[in-house]
């Protein structure tokens, strides 16, 4: 039968054809595309990987800031902590001077006082000795202003003068 | 998805202009036959007319492009001519006439009438007919159709480096990606990248073709890769890498399949290296018939619309729509089966490629390809 017998003109001019065909594209289509799309992937992945190396290092630089974070929180603490103990130290201290010199400051007003209480005590007797001499005096001035008193007075002095 | 209603479209507008010159063809050999001497519609002589080669690309009615006709003769040396001296046919030229589309030598150098013309057998064996013939015609639109279309898409590559794709070239890309991904890495393994530029051409020489051929109007239409001229062409050259890829580890399993008794090898050997050319024969056979069996389909359909309107103009008519709607659908099969033919194709040859320069045992792969060939044939 005529159509399961391949012709030679169709056989000749598809060979040569095919083969013009698959130099050329060859040469000018599948090779640069090819290329192109090992290109592409190659690029993309490159970009992917570098997008994955970015992402770890960010990552890490997190860690580190948290570290560092962490670090500065601790030292804080650290800080805050010796900085209350200085404190209650400073506080324990300067209540125990003052207690020390309230008490010393006290001591002495107490003894002033006293002195001066004595003080005065000694002054507030002399002082009464002295209007009592006064007083005696002068109520001796009084009673003695005319001669019967004096006598009076003598008498009754001299009533109380026993004579033993 | 918004575009789909208007692809649905243009495949039902395109199917059915495609049954309609269909269909004038038809008309136009059945006036012939008829202004003739009155003939009944012969529907395979129209068919195996419009499915075979042919010295000039018949369009409409009486009317078809000439084209050139390059006949080499032992005995009459070199002769090229228009082949429509020919005259569809009823005249001889320089010697030669158009027989059962056939180019015969006859023993009347000039100009006579075909039908009263003596063929001279002696001549006619020395004949060799390298014709650009309809096929031809169409094998070279493609060529420089494939040519505009992949070097403008290489184009698209060197211009837009690392980009995404654009136009033709996205179209594309995911084509050549599969022909690479699917096809050739999954068959050959780590050697593919030798054998894309041939598995890439033949997959689009054939897809092309495949197309091509369900357009009917000029330069569609030609039952290119239902031809077995040029199914045989592709296989062949299947065949010739594969053997001259093959490794000694392929040779050794064919002619002595390790681990086989010596009296099993007197059968297996014979088997194996039929093999070798069984693969590739398959291959040509595969292609050729399913395209040219769509052909066919959709020429039945035609012939049947004729068949009765040769009863009565009335009952052809509704034969004729009946036709037509199977002719859609049968056009957007062919379609489908255009893609799968090529895809087919290029799969089994990857994988006889594959398996001539695979490195390690056999155990596996052999049985791989000829699992999926059984699945697809």
């Amino acid at each position: 039968m005529e159509l399961v017998k391949p012709a030679f003109g169709l056989t000749f001019w598809m060979v040569l054809g095919f083969l013009i065909v698959l130099f050329l594209l060859t040469k000018f289509a599948w090779k640069p595309i090819l290329k192109a799309l090992q290109e592409r992937e190659n690029s993309i992945e490159d970009a992917l990987n570098a997008a994955k190396k970015a992402k770890a290092e960010i990552e890490g630089l997190k860690s580190d800031n948290e570290k560092l974070l962490a670090e500065a929180r601790q030292e804080r603490d650290q800080i805050l902590k010796e900085a209350r103990i200085t404190k209650d130290n400073i506080i324990n201290e300067a209540r125990n001077k003052a207690t020390v010199e309230a008490d010393r400051l006290l001591a002495l007003a107490r003894e002033g006082i006293h002195n001066e209480k004595m003080a005065a005590i000694t002054d507030l007797k002399n002082q009464v000795a002295l209007l009592s001499v006064e007083i005696a005096e002068k109520v001796m001035k009084q009673q003695l202003a005319n001669d019967d008193k004096q006598k009076a007075l003598v008498a009754d002095l001299l009533k109380g003068v026993k004579m033993n | 998805m918004k575009k789909s209603p208007i692809l649905l479209l243009l495949l039902v507008v395109f199917t059915t202009i495609s049954s309609l010159v269909n269909a004038q063809d038809s008309v136009a050999v059945n006036n012939t036959h008829t202004e003739a001497g009155n003939e009944k519609f012969d529907p395979g002589k129209m068919i195996t007319d419009h499915i075979s080669d042919a010295h000039g690309w018949h369009l409409w009615g009486h009317t078809e492009i000439p084209l050139p006709i390059i006949i080499y003769s032992k005995d009459r040396g070199l002769s090229v001519f228009s082949s429509s001296h020919f005259e569809h046919g009823h005249k001889t030229y320089n010697g030669y006439m158009i027989h059962g589309n056939k180019i015969v030598a006859v023993n009347e150098m000039e100009v006579t009438d075909a039908h009263s013309a003596t063929i001279n057998d002696q001549i006619t064996e020395g004949v060799y007919d390298i014709s650009i013939t309809k096929n031809v015609m169409a094998l070279l639109v493609s060529i420089v159709l494939l040519l505009i279309i992949f070097i403008s898409v290489a184009k698209a590559y060197k211009t837009r480096p690392n980009q995404a794709p654009k136009g033709l070239q996205s179209l594309m890309e995911p084509l050549i990606i599969f022909v690479r991904d699917d096809i050739a890495k999954s068959s050959i393994g780590p050697k593919y990248k030798k054998y894309m530029p041939y598995l890439l051409s033949v997959f689009f020489f054939i897809w092309l073709n495949n197309l091509l051929g369900l357009i009917p109007l000029f330069p569609g239409g030609a039952n290119l890769t239902g031809n077995i001229a040029v199914t045989m062409s592709l296989a062949v050259m299947t065949l010739l890498i594969t053997i001259f890829s093959a490794n000694k580890h392929y040779w050794l399993h064919v002619f002595a399949m390790p681990g086989v008794p010596v009296w099993v090898l007197i059968i297996l050997t014979p088997i194996e290296i039929l093999g070798v050319f069984l693969r590739p024969f398959v291959l040509m056979i595969r292609l050729f018939a399913n395209i040219m069996a769509g052909h066919i389909i959709a020429l039945s359909f035609v012939a049947l619309i004729f068949i009765f309107g040769e009863i009565h103009a009335a009952v052809g008519a509704s034969v004729g729509v009946v036709s037509l709607v199977f002719m859609v659908f049968m056009t957007t099969l062919e379609l489908l089966v255009g893609f799968l033919q090529a895809y087919v194709f290029t799969l089994l040859s990857a994988i006889y490629i594959g398996a001539a320069v695979e490195e390690h045992d056999h155990d596996s792969h052999g049985h791989d390809a000829h699992v999926e060939e059984a699945l697809i044939i």
